[in-house]
């Protein structure tokens, strides 16, 4: 389109405005490519020569003792920590090592935190506002207004997660079951490509439990899910594919079944029940 | 004999007076002789300047023991004649009440009123002619000090005449330093007749006087003799410029380690809390405050006390630390900004305490004898002693804080919290304890730097305001959490101002200070020494 | 950590993001509503009492009383623009006195260009500092201060300006909580001692004084002071309600999300330091605004308006009033001065012990303020009248 015509387009921002939103690509299968990544804290190798590889509408599990770098490798992948040596790419295009945490936001990474986090000030509805995909710069976001569309996307949500009737509550109120759900939904607002969720049923009750098994095997086939977890009841029960991490690289990967008979993943988490007996 | 003989001849060429056969005769005569003295001194109360300019050589050639104590009072206004004409010499005039000693019998007299006394009166061109004199007749004095004294002061002052008795002196003088400022003051004479001679000896002369001459004969006649000067006055130069630069680090370390002193206990409470203490400055005052109330305590042992308000500055800071910190700081856990403003109300009700409690006015904190007075290295360049003292305690202070640090339970304690203060609490740190004691050691340290400063600047209520911004600028140049960072960061600020000082101007220099920190943030926002890995993400 | 204390759900229901248009929004909060009527009203009656009633009058309000009203209310437009960056986005500036300064310079400057040759020393150029200085021209900076629109709009882009060079480096590193607080100490401080300086050429340590006239009024007459009183209550309304416009928008709630939770706004995609650069440079020009409306009504800017401890204490009137309010940094801003014109009037040397109380008694026993004591009640009454009307039914 040239100048002139962009220019005449009132309805839609200019070319050279707009933001780099070309699709992923994933013509070639995975999603997520991690190859030889090592990060070290002060010769403290955190993550040390790690390969790992999520394809496009998978849920996958990842597990590991403490210190095995499960959170730095999200770290990396969000574009919050940089790797010392190695190379992660999105899809086939894009390079995330180029990137800063807002840009990879905005290509369709979501990430859950550990500790949930979300507005507390702010209403459930509010939250999932905030959420939303759109144009996130200044202005846009100063005249934004609230559409019938915007309302139903949200609505949607919200019944996705289960929070229709807390909807204009304040989010500090939310139990702690709740605020995981609302911070799941504040990342499907994004209409994320991946999502990365950290120790999703962390001090849950059971029925909480089930329900987020629920959620996020409703979820993967739309999105690739990517779920790090302690709790081996839990990523049995929605696990397809599992990986093991140990000491900053992959120790086993595979079904829950084979990944529980491999000898190495067994000594691990022997040695780790020792250490916690102890 | 022969001393005396050469200080006489010594005398009269320099006051230009001729040697008389009488004074020959008198310089046998060592006993105190009353009428003779009594009628020495009745000379000078004469209205002639000239008269008492010769009644001051008579002085001189009367080879009094007491003529120096007459000449020096006389210079300073001291020498003074009673109503009833008794000479007497004012002990100490800073009263309203003077205690005088006879002038002749040296023997107290009690106080007297100024009113019942008259002042012997001297003009400018009498005062050169005597303080020339005392230095000469300090140069035959058996006092080592006084003869180093004068010998300084005949610097750039010798005339062709007074050069042969200097050389005679020069060879029997038993003290080196007394012989090296008599031949180069007989150089700076020679140089500036442009004698090669002088030219050589001057080389590498620091002093100022020594400059000049150089200068002088670089100038002169001889092209060979003014060739050699100029050649010295760029060594001089190359060498003064040597010595400024040693002068400027040390200004600058001396400032830093103020900065050190300030900055390191705000650095622990930092580090630990993630508490900013606004009121630390006012800590900072307390403490000097304390050292004056000490030497209010100890009246005449200056020295004693501010060694006594070593602890007493650490204590009483380190009190109201605590004091602040339970009655504030700990119902604000956990919210950094109000804490920052709650403290900064502190500090405005200590300060205006001090002030209505006090003064407003700043209060004189003497420096005691051992402190005062420089250390010279050369002509160029003299240490103060005091600054001196200053960076070695606050060396101290930092070494003793780092073994605190690494070597104590509470250091560790403190290691730890700083590190990861929920962690440390689940394995049975006790992290309130922990929060009172770093209080109180980072507001002792403050009391520290008070008793410091209060030997360096001016103690009033507005001593801790002062410092305060620069401590922070310290504290985030430094990164938080480490001590060294605060080592480093404080002296290097100190060298840095002081370098651009002369240069920019000491408002300038503080501003670009100012703004290099906060250029510096962009690249380093968790400043020099950052703590890395998962604990300083939170 | 600070306890949050929500009433029963089925009463405080956030009110839903409206489809309205940005600006208008405000005029539909009830808050809002309130504020402005008390404002006008007060506006009003202080212009009725001043003009229609008459001097010997116990309920006349004299010149002087107006002029005092007006330094207020220029307190209480500088109170709204802290509150804006630290009750919304969370940064605590303690420099916001400088922004307020710069603006009061830029104002200071035309004012003084108005005296032209009518100084002390008659030239018809150069101010009389200048003069004395023995400097033969004017510096490039006070060029075009001669004219009105220039100074004025100098008056909100040297503020915002700075405000943009230092939030830019700012947030770009990521400096937030107590460091920034720190560095914007340091900021104004720095510009303090810059201002001082004879050769910068803003008067030194006597600033910029003796002013005549502003846009051909007599600056010691009556009306012209009732006009600037009014003119800043105006500007104090208007300035409100750009404030509430932007956060009850939704740029209002990413600045509340940013304070809250800084990182996790940054990953669902929003630019946070741009966000916060915006707010702070808004911010600034109402500061500068401020100060260039509190200029002309005490005849005088000088160096000491940069001062920390200025600036801090702006805090404190936004602490007392209310955080995350507006309306609270007004009350905060009338109150604290109220009380100070009475101290400093009759025993100076306790104002300073009452500054410092306040900051100690509000941060720890009253954190949301007067505005927060004002809501309990309200928001007491409102359940138990829900109470009795539940009860009728």
């Amino acid at each position: 389109m040239s100048l002139l015509q962009s220019l005449k387009a009132r309805d839609r921002v200019f070319d050279f405005m707009a933001p780099d939103a070309s699709p992923v690509d994933v013509r070639h299968g995975p999603i997520l490519y991690m190859e030889d990544v090592t990060v070290s804290f002060d010769g403290f190798k955190a993550i040390n020569n790690l390969n790992l590889t999520i394809d496009d509408g998978e849920l996958r599990c990842i597990i590991g003792p403490n210190g095995a770098g499960k959170t730095t490798m999200m770290d990396i992948i969000t574009g919050k920590t940089r790797p010392t040596e190695g190379s992660v790419w999105f899809g086939s295009r894009h390079n995330l090592l180029h990137m800063n945490e807002p840009e990879i936001a905005s290509l369709g990474i979501g990430r859950k935190f550990q500790k949930p986090t979300v507005f507390e000030a702010l209403s459930v509805f509010e939250n999932l506002e905030l959420a939303m995909a759109t144009d996130k710069r200044i202005l846009p976001t100063l005249t934004a207004r609230m559409t019938g569309e915007i309302k139903d996307r949200i609505d949607e949500v919200l019944q996705t997660i289960g929070l229709v009737p807390l909807r204009y509550q304040p989010a500090g109120i939310l139990s702690h079951g709740q605020k995981q759900w609302l911070e799941i939904g504040m990342l499907l607002m994004q209409r994320p490509r991946l999502l990365l969720v950290d120790e999703p049923v962390a001090g849950m009750t059971e029925q909480e439990m089930e329900r987020t098994a629920e959620l996020l095997t409703g979820l993967a086939g739309k999105q690739s899910v990517v779920v790090v977890e302690h709790d081996m009841g839990f990523v049995r029960s929605i696990a397809r594919k599992v990986t093991v991490l140990h000491q900053g690289s992959v120790l086993a990967e595979g079904s829950m079944d084979q990944v529980s008979s491999d000898p190495n993943v067994v000594e691990v988490y022997l040695g780790a029940d020792d250490e916690e007996a102890a | 004999m022969r001393r005396f003989l050469s200080l006489a001849m010594l005398c009269c060429l320099l006051l230009g007076v001729t040697l008389t056969a009488q004074a020959q005769t008198n310089t046998a005569n060592s006993s105190p002789n009353d009428t003779a003295a009594l009628a020495l001194l009745d000379a000078l109360d004469v209205d002639s300047y000239r008269d008492k300019g010769e009644a001051i050589t008579a002085i001189l050639q009367s080879d009094d023991e007491r003529a120096r104590d007459w000449l020096q009072a006389l210079l300073d206004g001291r020498l003074q004649r009673a109503d009833d004409g008794q000479f007497v010499v004012v002990l100490d005039n800073s009263g309203r009440e003077w205690p005088v000693a006879d002038a002749l019998t040296n023997e107290p007299l009690g106080e007297m009123s100024r009113r019942d006394l008259d002042r012997v009166g001297i003009n400018n061109a009498l005062r050169n002619q005597l303080r020339s004199a005392i230095a000469v007749v300090d140069l035959y004095s058996p006092n080592l000090e006084r003869r180093r004294t004068s010998a300084a002061r005949l610097l750039g002052e010798v005339d062709s005449e007074l050069v042969e008795p200097i050389n005679e002196l020069i060879l029997e003088e038993d003290d080196s330093q007394v012989r090296t400022r008599l031949s180069q003051a007989v150089a700076i004479y020679r140089a500036e007749q442009g004698e090669m001679a002088g030219v050589e000896a001057l080389t590498g002369s620091l002093h100022p006087r020594a400059r000049v001459a150089l200068n002088r004969a670089a100038n002169g006649d001889d092209p060979v003799v003014a060739d050699a000067a100029r050649a010295a006055l760029v060594s001089v130069e190359q060498n003064l410029k040597i010595n400024r630069g040693v002068e400027t680090l040390y200004f600058g370390l001396s400032l830093g380690s103020v900065l050190v002193l300030a900055a390191i206990g705000l650095a622990i409470t930092f580090g630990v809390m993630g508490v900013i203490n606004m009121a630390h400055g006012e800590l900072m005052m307390l403490g000097a405050y304390t050292t004056w109330m000490m030497q209010q305590l100890l009246p005449g042992q200056p020295g004693l006390a501010l060694v006594l308000s070593i602890p007493a500055g650490f204590l009483v800071a380190a009190l109201v630390g605590v004091a602040i910190e339970r009655s504030v700081i700990q119902f604000l856990k956990g919210r950094p900004l109000e804490t920052l403003l709650a403290t900064f109300g502190i500090s405005l009700i200590l300060q205006q305490l001090v002030r209505t409690g006090i003064s407003p006015l700043n209060r004189t904190v003497i420096t005691p004898e051992w402190m005062s007075g420089s250390l010279v290295i050369n002509d160029a360049l003299s240490l103060t002693i005091n600054r001196m003292v200053v960076l070695i305690f606050a060396l101290v202070v930092f070494a003793a804080l780092m073994l605190i640090m690494r070597r104590t339970r509470l250091g560790l304690e403190v290691r730890a919290v700083t590190q990861n203060r929920a962690m440390a609490r689940s394995m049975g740190i006790r992290a309130t304890r922990v929060d009172i004691m770093t209080f109180a050691l980072g507001s002792g340290v403050a009391g520290l730097a008070g008793v410091a400063l209060s030997q360096l600047t001016n103690v009033g209520p507005n001593l801790g305001q002062n410092y305060i911004i620069d401590s922070f600028m310290v504290v985030v140049f430094g990164g938080v959490g480490n001590l060294w960072g605060t080592l480093v960061a404080g002296l290097s600020l100190g060298v840095i101002n002081q370098v651009l000082e002369p240069w920019a101007g000491a408002v300038l220099a503080k501003i670009i200070v100012l703004v290099f920190i906060i250029l510096f943030i962009q690249k380093r926002p968790r400043g020099l020494f950052p703590q890395k890995g998962r604990a300083a993400e939170g | 950590m600070m306890t949050r204390s929500f009433s029963k759900p089925s009463l405080s229901t956030t009110p839903s993001p409206s489809s309205q248009f940005w600006l208008t929004r405000p005029f539909g909060e009830r808050a809002t509503q309130i504020f402005l009527g008390v404002l006008l009203a007060a506006l009003l009656l202080v212009t009725v009492l001043h003009t229609v009633v008459p001097q010997g009058s116990p309920l006349h309000v004299n010149a002087y009383t107006v002029n005092l009203f007006g330094k207020y209310l220029s307190y209480a437009l500088l109170a709204v623009a802290v509150d804006l960056v630290w009750g919304y986005l969370g940064i605590l500036s303690l420099g916001h006195g400088a922004f307020f300064a710069i603006g009061g310079y830029a104002m200071g400057m035309y004012l003084m260009r108005q005296i032209g040759d009518r100084g002390t020393y008659g030239h018809p150029e150069l101010p009389d500092f200048m003069v004395f200085l023995s400097w033969d021209s004017l510096p490039w900076y006070w060029q075009g201060f001669d004219m009105a629109w220039f100074s004025f709009a100098m008056v909100l882009l040297a503020p915002g300006l700075l405000a943009l060079v230092f939030g830019f480096l700012a947030f770009r590193s990521r400096v937030t909580g107590v460091y920034l607080s720190i560095i914007t100490q340091a900021l104004t401080f720095a510009l303090m001692l810059a201002f001082f300086r004879n050769e910068m050429g803003f008067g030194g340590n006597n600033g910029l004084t003796d002013f005549r006239e502003i846009l051909g009024f007599n600056l010691r007459s009556n009306d012209t002071r009732l006009g600037l009183f009014l003119a800043t209550g105006v500007a104090l309304a208007l300035s409100y309600i750009l404030c509430r416009a932007i956060v009850s928008s939704k740029l209002g709630r990413v600045c509340v999300a940013t304070r809250d939770a800084e990182a996790r706004t940054r990953f669902i995609g929003y630019r946070v330091e741009r966000f916060q650069l915006f707010v702070f440079v808004v911010s600034a020009m109402i500061a500068g605004l401020a100060g260039a409306l509190y200029v002309p009504q005490v005849g005088i800017i000088n160096p000491s308006e940069f001062s920390p401890l200025f600036s801090i204490e702006i805090v404190l009137w936004v602490a007392l009033g209310g955080r995350a309010t507006l309306y609270g940094a007004v009350i905060g801003a009338i109150l604290v001065n109220y009380a100070k014109t009475i101290f400093t009037g009759v025993m100076p040397d306790a104002w300073l012990f009452a500054l410092g109380a306040m900051f100690v008694l509000v941060t720890v026993f009253l954190p949301k303020g007067v505005a927060g004591l004002l809501r309990k009640r309200r928001r007491a009454a409102t359940s138990d009248s829900a109470g009795t009307q539940e009860a009728i039914v």
